[in-house]
């Protein structure tokens, strides 16, 4: 773990005379693990889905009832348990630990069905073609109801019968680029809708995304030049235009400072001479080690500069595939 | 093997898909750099909102048109171009209003749409729409003939499949024939939810409130007139796509779970008879040039290094690379095989990130190396 780099002291000290940019709130912001609801999102392919799974197993081993939430049918947690898949159930994984994973489309069938209580009119709904097709063609819709059962699920009093109690609840949230339209949903429809149930609904999910002490967003990002420059604008939009609070910057995928700078000279002395291929090999694959780690601290002490959020790193795993263990050890060192 | 200017050649628009994070932006950009260092006019479009192409062509901003790239960048990396590389990063709610504007019988429907809460809220978050207004502006810089070759680097969706599915989803939101049985153009709003004709309304409103549905009333009637035009417009797109002068690049990554997509990806190409060109694995672990490789490696390197503690901990370096050489290996293996093509082109994980002219150009010594002398490269990486 490199989480105590004095490029990233040095920007925390820089920002200490900051002003917060987040409004002012009554009481103290809990810690991000005992929050209800946390959103982990980045840009695609910096391991989001490994985060939040990482993040829901330190959770369940503090003895938090959690479960994870999936968005987008990718079914990442089924396949690191190497279960079928969960599809939209809350499937138990591991202790305290649970996922689901949300489809519009039986989201939008379980709001029905909890707005309509009589069945007369749910079967004409559902039987309806102009209710498929408005449910399919309504822009924001799915993903309305999509926060609207991350709530429920969240919920200290659920909606659905003997819906179970979490403690926590996690979401794998889309890539971002759609990520941050995803959250702005519940308010675009508040606006939209100035009476009705519709409205009620998207304001009590509005409340409740931007309720600083409920809700809080990670951002996982790795130590490349782009990701790093999205992961600020992400965190700016997501502070500015959503309100949402940003409690944790994770760079994931860190490598190890494996070699000291006398030790990569020596190494490169080695790597020269010419004839003993392992030797050749072995030690330029050294090289290349240290250039990308080094590399890599650069674009960390520069996240640690734009960034507001405290900041955490996770190792490069050298694992042919993530697994459960690869992630539990993840688990450990993650909050 | 074929390298990126042979899979190329003929070809007039090249299309650059795969799922999120596998670097499409950056190979589009290199693919078009490399294009324009050949001597062609070349354009790539980006729709990416986080404007990493904008960053890696030392553009400050692209907007909804093309930007040619300064000369004296390439310059700066060394290459003479002998072509022209534009970019352009696209606005898909500027393009959809643009649709809007062309495709409006009159100037009230066009005002009525453009003014209308819904669309001005969700028209670019609408499902589909960035996918479709990619493919539009292509169509439209394609069918104005100022370049050689278009290179367009697709939405940043999880899922390739999202660009081939996005005209179908557009056509079914904006045809909606099942709504406007309902919404005759007789009058807007409260006027037909109120004539009680329709229990299915009073339905709808409880679960929606009704100003939803007015809204959603009014956007889709004035939609219906335009319908039409939308219709042939798509229908030429997708015609474009599959155009012989096209050619679809599937960029992937060399994990698991990109290999598979990308095979899927690749298979739902074949199907829908669209021109597939190649596919790049970007970010490969380059397998080492050493054959033989045994614990003797570790004596020989104690013995130059004369310090154990070092030497150790290098082989233990080497081998967590050969884990993930091997893998990456394995995994182009699996995609060769499922796809049954040649043009596998596998970029290393190079030691420098890329972001910018200079680093474009040298993912191109891999982009656009045929036959062995990719082989030797990756080797050497």
């Amino acid at each position: 773990m490199a989480g105590s780099d004095s490029a990233i002291a040095g920007a925390r000290k820089r920002r200490r005379g900051m002003p917060l940019r987040w409004p002012s709130y009554v009481g103290a912001v809990p810690e991000l693990l005992d929050k209800r609801l946390v959103i982990v999102t980045g840009k695609g392919g910096v391991g989001k889905s490994t985060v939040a799974l990482a993040l829901g197993l330190a959770a369940a081993a503090r003895g938090r009832r959690t479960i994870v939430c999936e968005v987008s049918s990718q079914e990442h947690v089924s396949r690191v348990f190497h279960r079928a898949e969960v599809g939209f159930h809350e499937v138990k994984m591991a202790d305290n630990l649970w996922a689901i994973s949300i489809d519009p489309d039986e989201a939008m069938r379980e709001y029905v069905l909890l707005q309509l209580r009589v069945r007369a009119a749910r079967d004409l709904l559902f039987r309806s073609r102009i209710f498929t097709y408005l449910a399919a063609a309504t822009p924001g819709l799915r993903e309305l109801v999509t926060i609207g059962k991350i709530w429920e699920v969240a919920l200290p009093d659920r909606k659905v019968r003997k819906g179970r109690k979490y403690d926590l609840v996690i979401v794998d949230a889309p890539a971002t680029g759609h990520g941050v339209g995803f959250l702005q949903t519940p308010r675009t429809f508040a606006n939209i809708a100035r009476v009705g149930p519709i409205k009620a609904q998207a304001e009590a999910l509005e409340t409740f995304i931007v309720n600083h002490r409920k809700t809080g967003v990670a951002i996982v990002a790795l130590p490349e030049e782009m990701p790093v420059n999205e992961t600020a604008a992400l965190e700016r939009s997501l502070t500015d235009e959503i309100g949402v609070a940003v409690d944790r910057v994770y760079m994931n995928a860190l490598y190890p400072e494996r070699f000291t700078r006398a030790e990569i000279e020596r190494l490169e002395a080695v790597a020269g001479n010419g004839d003993r291929g392992g030797v050749r090999a072995v030690s330029r694959a050294a090289l290349s080690e240290s250039r990308r780690a080094d590399s890599q601290r650069q674009q960390l002490a520069r996240l640690a500069e734009v960034v507001d959020a405290p900041l955490r790193t996770l190792p490069f795993i050298f694992k042919p595939e993530i697994g459960v263990e690869e992630i539990g050890q993840l688990s450990r060192e993650i909050d | 093997m074929a390298g990126v200017a042979e899979i190329l050649d003929g070809k007039r628009i090249c299309i650059c898909a795969g799922s999120g994070g596998v670097g499409k932006t950056t190979t589009s950009a290199a693919i078009a750099a490399g294009m324009a260092a050949r001597g062609k006019k070349t354009a790539v479009l980006t729709i990416d909102p986080a404007k990493r192409l904008a960053d890696s062509l030392g553009l400050p901003e692209l907007g909804n048109e093309e930007r040619k790239v300064d000369p004296k960048l390439f310059a700066e990396a060394g290459v003479e171009p002998r072509g022209e590389l534009w970019a352009m990063m696209l606005d898909a709610k500027a393009t959809f209003d643009e649709l809007v504007r062309r495709h409006a019988p009159d100037e009230e429907t066009r005002d009525r749409i453009l003014a209308n809460r819904i669309y001005q809220q969700l028209s670019a978050a609408l499902a589909g729409s960035q996918e479709y207004m990619a493919m539009e502006k292509l169509f439209e810089i394609y069918a104005e003939d100022r370049y050689d070759l278009l290179v367009l680097d697709t939405p940043p969706s999880r899922n390739a499949l999202d660009f081939l599915d996005a005209p179908r989803r557009l056509m079914q939101f904006i045809e909606g024939r099942a709504l406007q049985v309902f919404m005759r153009p007789t009058g807007i709003g409260m006027k037909v939810f109120g004539r009680g004709t329709s229990m299915m309304f009073s339905v709808l409103r409880r679960i929606t409130g009704v100003e939803v549905l007015e809204d959603l009333s009014e956007f889709f009637q004035a939609f219906s007139g335009m319908v039409g035009g939308f219709r042939e417009r798509a229908k030429r797109v997708n015609e474009l796509l599959a155009n012989p002068e096209s050619c679809f690049l599937v960029v992937c990554g060399p994990q698991g779970e990109p290999v598979t997509e990308a095979v899927y990806f690749h298979r739902k190409l074949v199907e829908a008879k669209l021109p597939f060109g190649g596919v790049i694995v970007n970010k490969v672990h380059y397998e080492s040039e050493l054959s033989e490789y045994g614990p003797q490696v570790e004596d020989e390197l104690i013995g130059a290094l004369d310090d154990e503690d070092l030497a150790r901990r290098a082989v233990e370096n080497y081998e967590d690379y050969r884990a993930l050489a091997a893998r990456d290996q394995r995994n182009v293996k699996r995609l060769t095989a499922e796809m049954r093509t040649r043009s596998v082109i596998q970029v290393p994980y190079l030691d420098e990130d890329v972001h910018d002219l200079t680093g474009l150009m040298r993912l191109n010594e891999y982009l656009f190396a045929a036959g062995p002398k990719e082989r030797t490269a990756i080797a050497t990486g």
